[in-house]
C-alpha cells in the first residue's frame, strides 16, 4: 500500500496506511450502531471520515452494504444518512462507482418520515448528475421505475421528484417509458401522491420535448387542475407558470387559458389564493396580451374576493402587477381597471388586506407620475394614515421614499405628523418600536428642521420609555440622527439633554445616558466625547447602585479608544482602578476588563505601563450562580453544533445571558439565572439536558429554591428585569412560564398560585395573553384551588 | 337581493347572533398575532356559498305536510326540499328574515315527517333529498380565523348558519335512521364523491357540526357495505396528510372514535390492509403535535387490535418506542398510559420479546427531571398484572433497570419519586435478593467501564481525525494545482493502490 501517500509522503503520511488495519469494519460499525441515539447520530454525521478510514474498496463492499441492512433507526439519524450519501461519490470510488449509492438511498426514499424521504431525493438527484449516461439507463433509471411503482405510497411521491432529473439523458425508449411512469402517477389513487406529481409537473415539463409537452403534460395539468381535492388543484396551478412559459400565444390560450380562468374562479378559496399568490409569475408566463384580456379581469375578481386571505394575496400584488404592464397604455389600464378596486380595499373590513395594500400602494406613485398620484393616490394614503389598525399606518410610513421622489413628502406631512405621534406613543411596544426605527428614514426625508420642530422631543421621549427594548433602540436612533445631521446638531441638540439625564433618581434613565454615550461618542468625535460626555461618566463612577458602576467601567472601555493619552492616564485610569478595589465583584469585574483595554491602548501610544497594573481580567467567575453568562458562552457554541429537533422554544441559554450582562441589567439572580432557572424547572428534554453542561447545577440551584414559595419568589426577581425578559419575545418567555406553571400546578402548590399576580407582566408585554388565560384556565380547572 | 352582494363590500353586523361572545378587545397586551386577530371584526363564513347563488327567489310558507291528502303529498314534499335548498347569508343577521323563518319551518317539518310517518321515503325522492342536503353541507370550510388555532384552549369558530345546518343534518341523520330507507336505493346517490365531500367536512372547527358528522358517517358506514373499504382508504388518506403534510385537521378524534368502533367489528385473521393501518397510520399518528386532542381514542384504536391479535404487540410497542416523545413531557406521560393499557392485554410471550427495550424506555423515564413522567412510569409497579410479569422475567428487567433506579434515587430533586424508587427497588430485592446484590456490587464497575468506553470512543475519533487530515495534507502536498474535491481524491488513490 503506501501508495497515495508515495509522492507527498512526509514520514507521517507513509504510516498513514497503514492505519487502515487499526481500524476494522467492525469497529466503526459498532460505533454506527450505538445503543445512544446521539453517539449513533454524531458517528453517522461523521460518516465520511469512517469512509475515508476504510477506503473506497471496503467503503463500497462492506460499509454500504452494512447501511442498506440496517435502514429502520430514529428519523434524525436517518436524515443524517441521507444527507451524508449524497456527497459520498467521491468516497466510494467517484463517478464509476456512484450507483453504489443507490441501494440505501433507495430505502431511505421509501420511508416514513418526509424530511427523511425529501433529503434523500435531494441525495439522488444529486448523485444522478454523476452517473455517466450509461450508468443512468442501467442503475438510476430502474430505481426511479421501481420507485414510481412501490407499494407504499411514499416510494411513489419520492419517484415524483427523479424523473426531471434523469429524463434529459436518457434515450428516446426510455424517455418514453419515463412519461409513461409519470402519467402514472398523475392519476394515482392516493392523493398524497398525485400532490407530490403535481407539484413537479412544471419541473418535468421543462425537460420534455415540446411536442410531449402538448401532448402529454398539457391533458395531465387539465386532469390534475380539475382534481376532486382542492390540495392538488392548488399545486396545478405553480405548474401552469411553468407549462405557460413554454407554449406559444395561440397555443397557451387554447390549451392552458381554459383551465387557469377555470382556478381563478374555483370554488375553493385556496385555488383562488394560490392563483392572486403567483399573480405577477403567471402574467409573466403569459405574456402581455393575455394578461389585458384574462388577467386583468382575474385580478379584479380576486380584489373583491369574499374571503379575506384571497383579497390580501391579490393586494399584495398590485404594484408588482401594475409595473409589469406594458408601459405604453398603462396608466389608462391602472386609473380605469385597477385603482377603482384599490380604492375600495382601503376601507375593507379586514385589517390583514388593508395592511398588504399599505405596504404596496405607494410604490404605485412612481408608476403612475405626479399629477395622478396627488389626485389619486394621496387621498388613498392619507386615509390609511389615519386607519385604526397601526401596521397599516406602519407599512404606509415604512415606504414613505416612494412618494418623496414623486411628489416631495410635504405633500404628506401635516398627516403624517399625527399619525408618526400616534404610532410613538402607542400602547404596544412593538409599534414603538418598529416606529423608531423608521425614524432616521423619515428625518432625512423631511429634513433637520421640521424634525427639529415636531419630532425630536419624541424622540428624546423614547429615552425613558419604561420597555428597554425601545430605549435601546432610540440609543441607536439617536446615533443615526447624528450620522445625519452632523456633530454640530448633536451638540446643540442631543447631547445636554442625555447629559441632564445622568442626574435622574431613576437608575434606569442613569444607564441609559451611559448607553446613549457608549452609541452617540463615536459619531460625536474626540472633541466632544472628552470635553462633554467623559465628565458625566466619570462623575457617575460614584453612583450608588452597581449597575451604573459597573456600566461605566464598561461605558469608559468604549469610549477609551477615543480618548487622547492624557485623558486616560489621568482621568479615566485613576477611576477605573477606584472601581477596581469596588466591594461588587461585578464592578471590579468590569473596572478590570476595562483597565485591560486601556493599558492596551496606552501600550500602542507607545507609553509605558507597569504590568503589576494591567490584571489580566481575572478570568470569569467559578460562582455559575451569580455569573451564568460565563458559562453561558460555551453553552451557546455546543448548543448550536447539535441540532435541536422538537424545542423551538427553549431559551438560548448563551444568547440570553449575554445580552443580560450587557444590558447591565444584575441583581444576585441574574435574570438569565432566573431564565434558566426557570427553564430548568420546566425542562423536560433529558436531550437539551444533558448538552447543557451546567445539568449538573440543576439540584443545587433546585434544591433550595423549591421549599421557598417559588412563585411569589421568582415574579420577585422578574418584576426588576421586565424590560430585559421583553427580549426574549413573549412567545418564549410565556412557553417557559406556561411549563413552569403548568408543573406546579399539577404539583399542588395551591398557595403559590392563588397568590399569582399577572397584571404587571401583561401590562408590560412579557407574558401573552395566551399564556396567561392558559394558566388561569389550568388554575381553575385544579379542584385543589378552587378559585 | 342583500346576499348577493359580496360581503365584504356589506357592512357586517358586529353583532351576529350564534357567535361566540367575542372577547372585549385586548388592552393588556397587543404582541401574539393572535390577540390581533381576536381584535377585528368577525368576517363572513358561509360566504364561498353565496358566490354561486344568483337571482334567489322570495320563499313563500307553503301548506304543511300533514294538510294535504297522500296523493299530494310527495309533490309538495318536493317543493319543501326545493325550498329548503335555498341557501341564506347568516353573518347579516337581519338579512331575509322571513326566507330564513320559512326555511326553518320546512326543515322541522321534514325532520318530524320522515322520522315519524311511514311511507314517505320512495324512490322519487331521494334524488331530491340527497341534493338538499348537498347543497346545504357541502362548502368549502372558510379559513381559519387563527392559524394556530388549538383545539384544546381556544374557542372555535362556530358555524354561522347553524339554525339552519343543525336541522339539515338531524334531517339527513333521520333520513338514515328511518325504517323506510332502503340503501340499495340511496346507495345511487350517496356515492363516493359524496363520501368524500362529507369526510372533508370533518376539518370544521364547529364541534356540535363534528359530533353530527360522526354520528352519520358511522350510519353510512353501516348501511353502505360497498362504500366501506372506500370510507376506510379516505380515512386513511386523512390521517397521512394529517400526520405527514399538514399536522392541521380538526376531525381526527371523532374519525378515529368511527375507526375504534370499526376495528372491534373486524373479523378474525385480520386482513393485511387493516395491520398496515395499525403500523403505517395509527402509530405514526403517535407523533403528531397535537396527540393530546385525540390520544384517548387513539389508544383504544391500538388497544382494540392487539385484543384481536395479540402477535401485532410486538410492532406496535416497538412503533411506540420509536416515536417516544423527547421534549414534550405531557405527550410522554400519555405514552406512558397507552402503554400501560397495552401491557394491560399483554401476554406473557409477547412480553418477553419487548421487555428490554420496553423497560430501558421506562427507566429513563424514571430518570426525566419532570416528576410527573418519573412518577407514571414507577406507577407501573403498583400494576398487579406488570408487576407479575416482571417477576416472572427479573432476570432481564432487573438488570435493564437497575442502573437508572439506583442513579436516580441518589439524585431526584423531588422527595416522592424518590421515595417511590426506593419501595421499586425495594420489590426488586425480594423478589430476587441475589441478582439485587450481584448487580450492586457490579453498579461501580459498570460505571467504570462506560467511562473508560467513552474515553477509547474519543481516542477513536480522535485517531480517525487525524488521519483524514494527513491524507488530506498529504494530497495537497503530492498535487499543487488545488483541488476542488480534495477528500475523493485521495481516497480514490488510496483505493486503487
Amino acid at each position: 500500500m503506501a501508495v497515495a501517500a508515495g509522492p507527498g509522503s512526509g514520514p507521517g503520511s507513509a504510516g498513514g496506511d497503514g492505519d487502515d488495519s487499526l481500524y476494522p469494519i467492525a469497529v466503526l460499525i459498532d460505533e454506527l450502531r450505538n445503543e445512544d441515539v446521539q453517539l449513533r447520530l454524531n458517528s453517522i454525521k461523521k460518516l465520511s471520515t469512517i469512509a475515508l478510514a476504510l477506503g473506497v474498496e471496503r467503503t463500497r463492499t462492506e460499509l454500504l452494504p452494512f447501511l442498506t441492512d440496517t435502514i429502520y433507526d430514529e428519523d434524525e439519524v436517518l436524515l443524517a444518512l441521507a444527507e451524508q450519501l449524497g456527497n459520498f461519490t467521491g468516497l466510494v470510488g467517484g463517478p464509476d462507482f456512484a450507483h453504489c449509492l443507490l441501494p440505501p438511498l433507495e430505502s431511505l426514499a421509501t420511508v416514513e418520515e418526509t424530511v427523511v424521504r425529501d433529503k434523500a431525493v435531494e441525495s439522488l438527484r444529486q448523485i444522478s448528475q454523476e452517473h455517466t449516461p450509461v450508468a443512468l439507463e442501467a442503475h438510476f433509471v430502474p430505481l426511479v421505475k421501481r420507485l414510481a411503482s412501490g407499494d407504499w405510497f411514499t416510494s411513489r411521491t419520492s419517484a415524483c421528484g427523479l424523473f426531471s432529473v434523469c429524463y434529459p439523458r436518457a434515450s428516446n425508449d426510455v424517455k418514453a417509458e419515463i412519461r409513461q411512469h409519470f402519467r402514472s402517477l398523475c392519476s394515482d389513487d392516493t392523493p398524497m401522491v398525485r400532490r407530490a406529481a403535481a407539484s413537479k409537473l412544471g419541473e418535468f415539463a421543462k425537460v420534455l420535448e415540446l411536442d410531449s409537452v402538448k401532448t402529454e403534460i398539457v391533458p395531465l395539468f387539465t386532469t390534475l387542475a380539475s382534481d376532486e381535492q382542492d390540495s392538488v388543484r392548488l399545486l396545478a396551478v405553480e405548474a401552469c407558470v411553468s407549462i405557460a412559459q413554454l407554449l406559444s400565444q395561440d397555443d397557451l390560450e387554447v390549451l392552458v387559458m381554459p383551465t387557469l380562468r377555470q382556478a381563478a374562479e374555483d370554488k375553493s378559496w385556496r385555488v383562488r389564493y394560490m392563483v392572486a399568490d403567483k399573480f405577477s409569475e403567471l402574467q409573466k408566463a403569459v405574456g402581455p396580451k393575455i394578461t389585458l384580456n384574462d388577467l386583468i379581469p382575474a385580478f379584479q375578481n380576486l380584489l373583491k374576493d369574499c374571503e379575506a386571505e384571497v383579497r390580501a394575496a391579490a393586494a399584495h400584488k398590485v404594484k408588482e402587477l401594475c409595473e409589469n404592464l406594458p408601459t405604453e397604455g398603462r396608466e389608462t389600464i391602472i386609473m380605469n381597471q385597477i385603482l377603482p378596486y384599490i380604492k375600495e380595499l382601503v376601507s375593507d373590513t379586514n385589517q390583514h388586506v388593508k395592511t398588504a395594500l399599505a405596504s404596496v400602494i405607494m410604490g404605485l406613485s412612481t408608476i403612475l407620475g405626479k399629477e395622478n398620484t396627488i389626485e389619486h393616490l394621496l387621498p388613498l394614503f392619507l386615509a390609511q394614515l389615519k386607519d385604526e389598525c397601526p401596521e397599516v399606518r406602519l407599512n404606509i410610513i415604512s415606504s414613505l421614499d416612494c412618494v418623496n421622489e414623486v411628489i416631495g413628502i410635504r405633500q404628506l406631512s401635516q398627516s403624517l405628523l399625527p399619525a408618526i405621534v400616534e404610532l410613538a406613543e402607542d400602547a404596544k411596544w412593538r409599534v414603538r418600536l418598529a416606529i423608531i426605527e423608521y425614524m432616521p428614514l423619515l428625518a432625512g426625508q423631511l429634513g433637520m428642521e421640521f424634525f427639529d420642530e415636531k419630532l425630536n422631543s419624541l424622540c428624546m421621549a423614547w429615552l425613558v420609555d419604561h420597555v428597554y427594548a425601545i430605549r435601546e433602540a432610540a440609543t441607536n436612533n439617536l446615533m443615526k440622527l447624528v450620522q445625519k445631521f452632523g456633530t454640530e446638531w448633536a451638540q446643540n441638540t442631543i447631547v445636554p439633554k442625555v447629559l441632564v439625564m445622568a442626574n435622574d433618581p431613576n437608575y434606569l434613565h442613569r444607564m441609559t445616558t451611559l448607553f446613549c454615550i457608549n452609541a452617540l461618542s463615536e459619531a460625536c468625535g474626540q472633541e466632544i466625547t472628552t470635553k462633554q460626555m467623559l465628565p458625566i461618566v466619570l462623575k457617575m463612577a460614584g453612583d450608588q447602585v452597581a449597575n451604573v458602576r459597573f456600566n461605566v467601567a464598561k461605558s469608559l472601555q468604549k469610549i477609551g479608544p477615543l480618548l487622547d493619552t492624557n485623558a486616560l492616564q489621568g482621568e479615566v485610569k485613576p477611576v477605573l482602578q477606584k472601581l477596581g478595589q469596588d466591594e461588587d465583584m461585578d464592578v471590579k469585574y468590569f473596572a478590570q476588563e476595562a483597565i485591560h483595554v486601556v493599558a492596551q491602548k496606552l501600550r500602542e501610544l507607545d507609553l509605558p505601563v507597569k504590568d503589576s497594573e494591567e490584571y489580566c481580567a481575572a478570568g470569569p467567575d467559578k460562582n455559575h450562580c451569580l455569573r451564568p453568562g460565563m458559562a453561558g458562552e460555551d453553552t451557546g457554541k455546543e448548543e448550536a453544533a447539535v441540532r435541536d429537533i422538537q424545542s423551538p422554544c427553549k431559551p438560548r441559554f448563551g444568547d440570553t445571558s449575554e445580552a443580560s450582562i450587557n444590558n447591565g441589567c444584575r441583581h444576585w439572580l441574574t435574570e438569565s439565572t432566573l431564565l434558566f432557572l426557570l427553564h430548568s424547572l420546566s425542562c423536560t428534554d433529558t436531550r437539551t439536558q444533558a448538552l447543557d453542561p451546567e445539568s449538573q447545577l440543576r439540584p443545587h440551584l433546585l434544591h433550595p429554591l423549591l421549599h421557598l414559595p417559588l412563585v411569589p419568589l421568582l415574579f420577585f426577581f422578574c418584576l426588576p428585569y421586565s424590560s430585559q425578559i421583553q427580549l426574549l419575545g413573549p412567545e418564549r418567555v410565556s412557553e417557559t412560564f406556561w411549563h413552569l406553571l403548568w408543573n406546579l400546578n399539577l404539583a399542588g402548590e395551591q398557595s403559590i398560585l392563588v397568590s399569582l399576580r399577572w397584571e404587571p407582566f401583561c401590562c408590560t408585554g412579557i407574558v401573552g395573553n395566551r399564556c396567561c388565560l392558559r394558566v388561569s384556565r389550568s388554575v381553575l380547572r385544579n379542584p385543589a384551588v378552587g378559585i | 337581493m342583500e346576499t348577493k352582494l359580496p360581503p365584504a363590500s356589506t357592512p357586517t353586523s358586529p353583532s351576529s347572533p350564534g357567535l361566540s361572545p367575542v372577547p372585549p378587545p385586548d388592552k393588556v397586551d397587543g404582541f401574539s398575532r393572535r390577540s390581533l386577530r381576536r381584535a377585528r371584526p368577525r368576517r363572513s363564513h358561509s360566504s364561498s356559498q353565496f358566490r354561486y347563488q344568483s337571482n334567489q327567489q322570495e320563499l313563500t310558507p307553503l301548506p304543511l305536510l300533514k294538510d294535504v291528502p297522500a296523493s299530494e303529498l310527495h309533490e309538495l314534499l318536493s317543493r319543501k326540499l326545493a325550498q329548503c335548498g335555498v341557501m341564506f347569508d347568516f353573518l347579516d343577521c337581519v338579512a331575509d328574515l322571513k326566507g330564513k323563518e320559512v326555511k326553518r319551518a320546512a326543515l322541522n317539518e321534514l325532520v318530524e315527517c320522515v322520522g315519524s310517518t311511514r311511507g314517505v321515503l320512495i324512490e322519487p325522492v331521494y334524488p331530491d333529498i340527497i341534493r338538499m342536503i348537498s347543497v346545504n353541507i357541502f362548502r368549502t370550510l372558510p379559513p381559519s380565523e387563527n392559524p394556530e388555532f388549538d383545539p384544546e384552549e381556544d374557542e372555535p369558530n362556530l358555524e354561522p348558519s347553524w339554525p339552519h345546518l343543525q336541522l339539515v343534518y338531524e334531517f339527513f341523520l333521520r333520513f338514515l335512521e328511518s325504517p323506510d330507507f332502503q340503501p340499495s336505493v340511496a346507495k345511487r346517490y350517496v356515492d363516493q364523491k359524496f363520501v368524500l365531500m362529507l369526510l372533508e367536512l370533518f376539518d370544521s372547527e364547529d364541534p356540535r357540526e363534528r359530533e353530527y358528522l360522526k354520528t352519520i358517517l358511522h350510519r353510512v358506514y353501516g348501511k353502505f357495505l360497498g362504500l366501506r373499504a372506500y370510507i376506510r382508504k379516505q380515512c386513511n388518506h386523512i390521517f397521512l396528510r394529517f400526520i405527514y403534510e399538514l399536522e392541521h385537521f380538526n376531525g381526527v378524534a371523532e374519525l378515529l372514535e368511527i375507526l375504534g368502533s370499526i376495528i372491534n367489528g373486524f373479523a378474525l385473521p385480520l386482513k393485511t390492509e387493516h395491520k398496515q393501518f395499525l403500523v403505517r397510520v395509527l402509530i405514526p399518528l403517535h407523533s403528531v403535535k397535537s396527540l393530546s386532542v385525540f390520544h384517548a381514542q387513539l389508544a383504544y384504536c391500538v388497544v382494540q387490535f392487539l385484543e384481536k391479535d395479540a402477535t401485532l404487540t410486538e410492532h406496535v410497542i416497538r412503533g411506540l418506542l420509536k416515536y417516544w416523545p423527547k421534549t414534550c413531557t405531557q405527550k410522554e406521560v400519555m405514552f406512558l398510559g397507552e402503554m400501560e393499557e397495552i401491557l394491560d392485554v399483554i401476554e406473557p410471550s409477547q412480553f418477553v420479546k419487548i421487555q428490554e427495550p420496553l423497560f430501558k424506555q421506562v427507566a429513563r423515564c424514571v430518570s426525566s427531571p419532570h416528576f410527573q413522567v418519573a412518577e407514571r412510569a414507577l406507577y407501573f409497579w403498583n400494576n398487579e398484572y406488570i408487576l407479575s410479569l416482571i417477576e416472572d422475567n427479573c432476570h432481564t428487567v432487573l438488570p435493564a433497570v437497575f442502573g437508572t433506579l439506583y442513579q436516580v434515587s441518589k439524585e431526584h430533586w423531588n422527595q416522592t419519586i424518590v421515595s417511590l424508587i426506593y419501595n421499586v427497588l425495594k420489590t426488586f430485592m425480594e423478589m430476587n435478593g441475589k441478582l439485587f446484590d450481584e448487580l450492586t456490587a457490579s453498579y461501580k464497575l459498570e460505571k467504570q467501564q462506560e467511562q473508560q468506553k467513552a474515553r477509547e470512543r474519543q481516542e477513536l475519533w480522535q485517531g480517525l481525525e487525524e488521519l483524514r487530515l494527513r491524507r488530506l495534507q498529504g494530497t495537497q502536498g503530492a498535487r499543487e494545482a488545488p483541488l476542488q474535491r480534495l477528500t475523493p481524491q485521495v481516497a480514490t488513490s488510496g483505493g486503487q493502490s
